[in-house]
Parts: C-alpha cells; structure tokens; sequence
C-alpha cells in the first residue's frame, strides 16, 4: 500500500532498463519498496536490474518479457504482473500494485524518421500507441483494487514540441494529453495519475549529445518524483524551474520558437 | 441482567462517519444490503482508497456479509466513525462495513452501573444518554466520536490510563461476528461461571486493538463510572520545560483521575518542553461554586451543535508560523498555577469537538498524528527529549503536542499502552523529510523498548512492527484461528503485514 508520505511498497515498471526507471526503484528501495516486477524487452539487461534491487533490500524482484509495442500482449502481461504481485498471498493480504511506473520510449533519429515514415511510426508506437494501450490496461487494474498511482516519464519535449525532434516531441505530446485525459477518468477512484516532465537528463538515450539547458540527472529526477509522490502532485517538472520556463515557451510566437528552439 | 432503564441514543445525524465521498455512478448491489463505491481515508486524510461500503441496521446482516466475503474471496473491514489517522478502517477494492447503524442500547442496570450496548453506538451518544443519569464511560478518547467498537478495537486510552488503565480493562464482554460464527469472549480474570465470563480470553484480548481483524464487533458490554455532575475540578499550571513538567507528573498524577500536559514544541533551548499541565477529577455536586450547583443542570451533557470548516482551504491554515503563534498565546493565556477551576466535561475532554471537520485546516494532504509510548526510565525519557529536539531543529510545527504518563498496559497483545510515557503529534504532511524524520523517531523508539500506536500509524515501516509489539505472533495465531482464510483484511493490515499470512 502507499502510505500517508505517498510511499509505495509494490511496483511495476514498464521500461524496467531505463535509467531513469532504475534511479528512481533505487530511491523507493530506501524508503518501502518490497515488491517489483521489471518487465521489457532485453530480459539479461532486466536480470542485472533486479540484482541491484535485490542487493539494495528490495526482497521480491521479478521479471517480465515484454514489448510496449507488442499492444496485443498487455493485457497478458498485466494480470501476470498482479498475479506475481498480489496473488502470492493468501486472500487479498497483499495490497497489488501500489506503482506502475511507465518509463518505455525511444528518442528516434530525427532526420532518419522524417525520411522513413516506418521509423517514424516507430518511434511514435514505442512512446505512445504502446505506453498508452498499457496504461489503460494498468488503470482498470489500479481502478478495480481502489487504489494505487500511475507514473509517466512524459517530457518537456512534448509541451512545446520543437522542429529539431518533433517526432519524438509530439509522441510524447500524445503521451502527456492521454495521461491528463486518464487522469481525469481516474478522479475519485482511488487510483491516480502522476506526470513527470523532465528536460534533458544524462542517460544512455542522450549518450553524445550535447546537453540542453537546466540538464540534469536521472538521480535528481529521481528525487523529483519522490517529493511529488510525497505531495500527491499530478505534474512533477524535473528540474522544477522548467515548469515556469515552459510557461513562457508555450507563449513564445512558432517563429520565435522555431530559432530559440534548435 | 436487570432491564432497568431503557434508554434511547442520540440520534447522530451530525456525526456521520467522517470523509466519505460518493463516487459517481449506481450502486451496486447483486446481493440484497445496497453498497455503494466511496473514497475513504481516515481522520488524518492521507492515503485515500476506494471500496464497496455497506452500513449495517441489523446483527444478521453482518453475518451474511462475512458468509458473501468468504465465498466470493474478497476482504471486508469494520468501519466505526473514522476516527483513527491512518488506513485502519480502510480495504480498498473490497467491502467496508459501516457499523454506525448498530447504535441501539440494548440493556442497562444504572443500579450497578452496567450497559449492553451495539457496536455502533458513539461515545457521544452514551455521554448524551448517560450523563444526565449519573453515569461516565470508563474511558474516553480526546473525542466524543468515536464508536464502541472503534474504541475496542484501539483499546483505547484516556487521561486517565494511569489510574483506571485502557477501554477493554472496563468490557465485560463482547459478541463477534468472526468468520468461523458468532463468538462470545469475556476476560478470563474476571470469571464468573455462570456469567460465561472467562470463555475465548484469548480471543477477547486479540481483539483489544486488534484494529478490526479478528472479527466485527456486534456489541458489548461495559463498566460505567458514577458521576455526580458532568463538571470536572480542574488544576492547570504551567511548567518551564519539559523535565518540570515530567517530574510534576510524577510526583502529582496519583492525586488525581485525570491528567495531561500540552507541550510547546516550537519552544527550544532552555524552554524546550515547555508545557500547560492540566489535572482533575469529576465534580462532585459540593465541590461546584453555588452558581453552577443544581442537581439537574450540573448534569446537563448537550454539546451545541458545532461549527464546521466548510472546505479544504488553499494552504495550509496550520503552518509553522500560525502554530507558533497559537502556542505562544495558549502557554501565555495558561494560568501558573490554578486549582479547583470548575470545567464542563465537554471542553475538559473533548476541546476540539466543537469544531467540526477541524482536520480540513491541514490542507490537501492532510496531516500525519505520530504516537509512541516509552517505558519510564531514563532510556525512554532521553527518546522524549530527542524527539523534541529533532522537531524543533527541523522547525516541524505539531500543533498539538500532548504527553501523559501510562498506567501498566493490559493483557492484550497489540494493546498500545505500556507503563511510561507517551507523546502525540499531530504533523502536517507534505514537508521534505518528514516521511524519513518519523522512520529516524521510530527507531530510536523501538531501541528504547517503546512502539507507535496503530490507531494513528499512517506510515510506519513493516519491519518494525513485530519490534514494537513483540507479541504479535500471538495475535496472528488467535486471528487464524478465528480467520483461517484471511477475509478479514485492512489497508493497514496489507501495509504493515499485520496479518501474518506470508509465511504459512
Ligand atoms: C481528535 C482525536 C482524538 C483522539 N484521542 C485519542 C485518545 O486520547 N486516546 C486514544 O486511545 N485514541 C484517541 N483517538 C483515536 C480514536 O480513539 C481511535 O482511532 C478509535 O479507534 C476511533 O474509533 P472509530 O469508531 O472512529 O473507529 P474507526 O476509525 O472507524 O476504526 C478504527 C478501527 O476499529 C475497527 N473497528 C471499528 N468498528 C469495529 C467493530 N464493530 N468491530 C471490530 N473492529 C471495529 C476498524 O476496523 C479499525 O481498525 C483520537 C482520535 C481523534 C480524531
Ligand atoms: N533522457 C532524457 O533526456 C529524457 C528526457 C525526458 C523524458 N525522458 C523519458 O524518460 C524515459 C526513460 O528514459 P531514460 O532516459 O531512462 O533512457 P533509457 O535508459 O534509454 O530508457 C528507455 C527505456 O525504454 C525501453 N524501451 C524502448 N523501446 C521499448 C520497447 N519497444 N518495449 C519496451 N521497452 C522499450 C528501453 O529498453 P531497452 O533496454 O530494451 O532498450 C529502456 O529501458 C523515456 O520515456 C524517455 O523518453 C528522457
């Protein structure tokens, strides 16, 4: 169960490799995380995260091969996630899933992308056909149990969508309205939505690229996320200044934008 | 036994089980008692979930509910009026029973001072009912609303656990609906064969603050304390810090039924602990001044009706700096030293019923109350003073911060009391670093041979549990006895593994 201080006890993440994903389950372990389930595509990558896990105290670590774009298998892959989580124990003893963390997703090549509308499609079924249709999956769960949160690595890529990665900006739009959109449906259930937009953070998906203004690291963004669990917020901007930066970009007139925004 | 008086409850229309929200769309009900979908937190507002609530009128009913868990595999929990912090009475995706409808008393003997009541009945209703008539509950909570079988379930404590123990010390007997059938306990020292007294002690104790797990609660019966008018003689006096204030309490709370001291935890350095004590008894009808001494108006228990904080406001209305304030004006306003002060029941006890939903003024997030006890000695009293220290370092304002001595503790496994002391603070939630705060206070406590109360408990980390209640294993033997499918299942059973169930 969460507990007053928005602290989970089980998780399911979805992009269990990411480093991101792994910053944060590191920053829950130290708090009250017990139970996770990692699911994603490269199941060796999936095994050496759940080591770590398990070496920080985390006692049940388990993992899930599975493609976010493969939609047809979420709904598999979500029961066996509450069944590794909560059907363990007898009646009901076992709280469910209390976070399904949603991290899945892919930059693309921009210039590749606007040439090979395969590529392009690509890039938009990885972060956001396949996280969305996973997500649904996941919210009737959290729904039916009455409680539990959903988190979304979204982006600040996605508020003001730039022409130099408009693919991936405008997947991550898409991504960022159907999960205010779920949030919404979510009102009052017990179960909610959090949003993460973080600007450019150091991991292996910016790896050689030349860091963006206010960058920062997938620790701080972990920490981030955990003082927005702490306060229930339903948007958590990492690092938090760029909310009131992108306050002003969304007003900055598209041929302005298009020469501050390379 | 005798039928004396017949009395009638009052109706509780205002006092309806706090925090419950529809949520929209049809109730659904496949089986005949209607349910309907609704968040639910407790008094502390943190931690929502959603289950089906289903308000019982009858005793049967509640068998029936526990007969449709079993077969459909799905927990239920006893909710009472909310009033415990955290997510006690609270099982998400599954059923909550409201018990607020099994409010009827269903026996008296005002001769000896005895009264059968359901498990639904408030305090605030008994009080109404009984105080006119010479009698008290044995014990009350720092509100009037909460229910029998809330009280039960806690084994709640008073101001004066030091001189007449905790709730259970004063039940004779109680009926549960378990999941195995209908079960009658009664206390094993106070057997009287013929009473059936003495029959499942095991289980009676497992189910003095057993949170809920061992059964709902139908109804019981319990000792009434003579009162002679619904006045108390009240002593107040201020002490400098808190080592005054403790070595006050020591040398004076056996003089006295009542006692408590409300500690300034914004004041630091040499004032650190500085504190209001207030002490009493009940008034005797002599000790009242002649203005106030009318047999029947000094006995007149009607609490007005109450103001009600309309909405959540924005912010925070309890913050750092309006809590200093208020502390600084409430320590000034105490006098030094004031004795004999006539008070009426309902302020003395209950200061804070009067305002209604008071806990909206925490804000959006509620607020966190954290309670431990220490045993006397100077490992806990050193606890004491470092929790004092750690919130005034980190400028945590507690709005109400109180202490009081406990009594030895009853024979019941999970019951909260223990000879010492104990400090409760009510938080704000929401500051970086209180979640980890409250973990550090929990270990220094555990270390001390202390433990934190489970009626408040909104955060606390399983692994410390079975440390603080050391017999634990006992409560989870009686419970599978009584509940050998684990239907009966809270939020905070699952959060603190309160059950046992993993192992087995
Ligand atoms: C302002 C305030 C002051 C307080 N002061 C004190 C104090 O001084 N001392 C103290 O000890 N406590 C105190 N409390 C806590 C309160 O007394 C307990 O939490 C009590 O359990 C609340 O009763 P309730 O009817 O609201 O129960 P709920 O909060 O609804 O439920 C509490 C627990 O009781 C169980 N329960 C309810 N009904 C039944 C039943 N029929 N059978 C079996 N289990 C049942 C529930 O499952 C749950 O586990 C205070 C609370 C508040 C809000
Ligand atoms: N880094 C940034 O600057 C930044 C900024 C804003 C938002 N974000 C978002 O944050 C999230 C995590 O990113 P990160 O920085 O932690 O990078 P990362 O380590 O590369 O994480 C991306 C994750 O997505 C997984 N993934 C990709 N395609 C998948 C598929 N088809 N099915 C399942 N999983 C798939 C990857 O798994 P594999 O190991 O199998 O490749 C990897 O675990 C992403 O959604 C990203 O868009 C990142």
């Amino acid at each position: 169960m969460n507990n007053a201080t928005g602290m989970p006890q089980s998780a399911v993440v979805i992009g269990g490799t990411s480093e991101i994903a792994q910053a944060i389950l590191r920053a829950l372990a130290a708090r009250r995380l017990q139970s996770v389930v990692l699911t994603g595509r490269d199941s060796s990558h999936l095994g050496e995260v759940a080591t770590d896990l398990r070496s920080l105290g985390v006692a049940h670590v388990e993992t899930l091969v599975f493609d976010v774009t493969d939609v047809a298998h979420c709904r598999s892959v979500a029961a066996k996630a509450l069944a590794l989580l909560g059907d363990s124990s007898p009646a009901g003893s076992s709280g469910g899933i209390d976070l399904v963390l949603v991290a899945a997703g892919m930059l693309g090549d921009q210039p590749g992308d606007e040439a090979d509308p395969i590529a392009a499609a690509d890039v938009l079924t990885t972060n956001f056909t396949g996280p969305a249709a996973t997500m649904l999956e996941f919210a009737g769960i959290l729904h039916s149990q009455g409680h539990g949160r959903m988190v979304v690595l979204s982006s600040v890529a996605g508020v003001r969508v730039r022409r130099e990665n408009f693919v991936y900006g405008s997947s991550k739009a898409g991504l960022d309205a159907f999960a205010t959109g779920l949030s919404s449906a979510l009102a009052g259930t017990g179960a909610s939505v959090m949003i993460v937009r973080p600007g450019f953070v150091a991991t292996r998906m910016t790896a050689g690229m030349a860091p963006a203004p206010f960058a920062t690291t997938a620790d701080a963004v972990a920490a981030d996320v955990l003082r927005g669990l702490e306060r229930s917020s339903p948007i958590v901007w990492s690092p938090p200044v760029l909310r009131k930066v992108f306050a002003v970009a969304r007003l900055v007139p598209e041929p302005l934008w298009r020469k501050v925004g390379r | 036994m005798a039928r004396a008086v017949r009395l009638r409850c009052v109706p509780l229309t205002e006092v309806g089980p706090a925090d419950l929200q529809t949520l929209s769309g049809a109730p659904s009900s496949s089986t005949t008692i209607p349910r309907v979908r609704r968040l639910l937190t407790g008094w502390g507002r943190t931690s929502p979930s959603a289950a089906d609530v289903v308000s019982v009128r009858r005793p049967e009913q509640i068998d029936a509910l526990i007969a449709e868990a079993a077969r459909s595999a799905r927990p239920l929990v006893p909710r009472g009026l909310g009033r415990s912090y955290g997510d006690a009475a609270q099982c998400a995706g599954g059923l909550v029973v409201d018990t607020t409808g099994l409010n009827h008393v269903l026996d008296s003997d005002l001769e000896s001072g005895s009264i059968r009541v359901g498990a639904g009945a408030s305090l605030h209703s008994l009080m109404c009912a009984l105080v006119p008539r010479g009698w008290f509950v044995p014990v009350t909570p720092g509100t009037r609303f909460v229910t029998i079988g809330g009280a039960i379930a806690a084994d709640i404590h008073g101001k004066n656990h030091h001189h007449d123990g905790s709730f259970m010390q004063h039940v004779t007997r109680l009926s549960i609906a378990a999941p195995v059938g209908r079960i009658e306990a009664s206390p094993s020292t106070r057997a009287s064969p013929d009473d059936g007294a003495g029959a499942n002690a095991d289980l009676f104790w497992a189910t003095a603050g057993g949170m809920g797990l061992t059964g709902i609660v139908v109804e019981a019966t319990i000792r009434l304390l003579p009162v002679e008018t619904a006045w108390m003689n009240v002593d107040t006096e201020r002490c400098r810090d808190l080592d005054d204030c403790m070595s006050k309490m020591e040398s004076g709370d056996s003089g006295y039924r009542y006692s408590v001291a409300w500690i300034d935890c914004l004041a630091r350095g040499r004032h650190m602990g500085r504190a209001v004590l207030t002490r009493g008894d009940h008034a005797r009808l002599d000790d009242l001044p002649p203005r106030l001494r009318h047999a029947t108006s000094a006995s007149r228990f009607e609490p007005t009706s109450r103001f009600e904080v309309p909405f959540i406001p924005p912010g925070r209305l309890l913050n750092p700096v309006t809590v200093a304030a208020f502390n600084e004006m409430w320590f000034r306003k105490a006098p030094l030293l004031q004795t004999g002060h006539p008070e009426h029941m309902t302020t003395f006890f209950h200061p804070l019923d009067g305002i209604g939903a008071w806990n909206r003024l925490y804000g959006r997030l509620g607020f966190i109350q954290y309670q431990l006890v220490v045993p006397t000695g100077s490992a806990g009293e050193g606890v004491l003073r470092r929790v004092l220290e750690r919130l005034g370092e980190t400028r945590t304002a507690s709005f109400l911060a109180v202490l009081k001595r406990f009594g030895p503790g009853d024979p019941a496994p999970l019951s909260f009391p223990m000879e010492g002391w104990t400090l409760a603070l009510d938080l704000a939630n929401g500051p970086a670093g209180l979640g980890e705060m409250l973990d550090d206070l929990d270990v220094m406590v555990a270390e001390a041979g202390g433990r934190v109360y489970l009626a408040k408990d909104s955060r606390l980390r399983p692994e410390m549990l079975s440390t603080m209640y050391p017999r634990l294993d006992e409560f989870q033997a009686v419970r599978r006895k009584v509940d050998p499918a684990g239907i009966l299942v809270s939020d905070m059973a699952r959060r603190l593994g309160l059950l046992g169930m993993e192992e087995t």
